[in-house]
């Protein structure tokens, strides 16, 4: 568990994380990119902009 | 709700029988369905002047194939809990006799949501049963969970009313706003909250594909607002080209400044555990906002936000589907509380993806 850097919410991680990998969290659904394993670091990941069609 | 960790069933309960005055309408078929599906009721009664001696089904389609079949409205039986799904009006004036037949009414109409005779004679006809005003329990548990534990007299909220309060509850909850700042809010609706009858402006070559602002100012869904959240707010409603759903966008002004962290401690605070609230406020995927149709045919709410430090707004949204959260389901919800069963009892669908208009 760490916790994410949007919402605060626990996000809950699998065993074999990668730097790198990219996760969401499931309170606040934002995109997480794992920066360390040892221990947990995520931070926001970075994201192409839409423009949704408009 | 936790996905695949809720059954809602609950062995241990035991069965409540239930009737449901006013079964004809839109609001009714969704209580007669989530009653027949709901493990702790047993349905006794459904009446209908105009549909009595028909089935359930030939009115409702999801119930088609039950025996249940309308009745006359002026011989009640004797039930557990009496669900009244009749036109504003109609249960003031029928108060006395349900409680002769039940223990528990649950009305979905506007008739008890107010807490005096004069905000009913500000705001609606006047009331002919204002006795029973101090006793109701507003039907929503996400800021009345304690009230409506044991209620006998429940007032379901108003639709648009439900989407605009738990949008902006934990903004008062957690004290970001303390009341009399300025809050504009505007929402969307779908055709069902005109309900069953309909009329000239409701029929279908008018009303397709129309975003027709109604009752653009003193909107009667106000007084509820502002009774629960202590503030009032600038209201206005457009009718919009689906037939599920009421969206609210709150433009809110707070008057000292206020952080995304704020924020989601607030919403984090107050709808984390609860089972009906969903938060989506950016995140990623297609869905980053509330979205009616993320909600159709559920009991659930989506809550959002968005900071605008430009100009020192917050964006609040808020959606749900008028029928479930915003009537039948959010009365379910509350009888489940007032009975002492498990909250999510009948109430378990979470939505459809992908779908069409809702």
């Amino acid at each position: 568990m760490t916790e994410c850097v949007e919402c605060g919410a626990e996000v809950s991680l699998h065993d074999d994380l990668e730097v790198g990998e990219i996760i969401d969290c499931t309170t606040c659904g934002a995109e997480l990119e794992v920066v360390d394993t040892e221990p947990p670091v995520l931070d926001r990941a970075p994201e192409l902009e839409e423009d949704w069609g408009e | 709700m936790a996905v695949g960790t809720e059954t809602g069933a609950d062995a241990n309960a035991e069965t409540v029988t239930a009737s449901v005055v006013g079964g004809s309408g839109f609001t009714g078929g969704e209580l007669l369905r989530l009653l027949a599906g709901h493990p702790n009721v047993a349905i006794s009664e459904v009446t209908s002047r105009s549909k009595a001696g028909k089935s359930v089904g030939s009115v409702h389609p999801p119930l088609r194939g039950s025996d249940l079949r309308f009745t006359e409205p002026d011989d009640l039986e004797s039930v557990d809990v009496l669900f009244a799904a009749t036109p504003h009006g109609v249960s003031m004036g029928r108060i006395d006799e349900f409680f002769e037949v039940a223990d528990t009414v649950v009305d979905l109409s506007a008739d008890f949501r107010l807490e005096s005779e004069a905000q009913y004679d500000e705001w609606y006809d006047g009331h002919e049963a204002p006795e029973y005003l101090e006793t109701a329990e507003y039907a929503l548990p996400e800021i009345n969970r304690d009230g409506l534990e044991g209620a006998e007299l429940i007032a379901g909220g108003g639709c648009n009313a439900t989407a605009t309060i738990l949008g902006l509850y934990p903004l008062f909850e957690h004290g970001l706003l303390e009341g009399g700042e300025r809050i504009v809010v505007d929402v969307k609706v779908g055709s069902s909250e005109g309900g069953a009858g309909g009329g000239e402006a409701s029929s279908h070559p008018e009303r397709s594909g129309v975003v027709r602002p109604y009752a653009p100012t003193g909107h009667r869904h106000e007084a509820e607002i502002e009774q629960f959240l202590g503030t009032s707010v600038a209201f206005t409603c457009h009718a919009v080209d689906m037939v599920r759903g009421a969206s609210a966008t709150s433009h809110v002004f707070p008057s000292s400044p206020v952080s995304k962290g704020d924020l989601w401690q607030a919403y984090r605070g107050c709808y984390e555990d609860e089972p009906f609230v969903r938060m989506a406020a950016g995140g990623s995927g297609v869905y980053r906002y509330p979205e009616p149709k993320a909600v159709a045919g559920t009991n659930l709410a989506e809550v959002g936000f968005e900071l605008d430090p430009s100009n020192e707004r917050i964006v609040v949204f808020s959606a749900i589907d008028n029928m479930m959260k915003g009537s039948a389901g959010q009365a379910v919800h509350a009888a489940n509380v007032a009975l002492g069963l498990a909250e999510t009892a009948g109430l378990e669908f979470t939505g459809l993806h992908p779908v069409g208009a809702p």
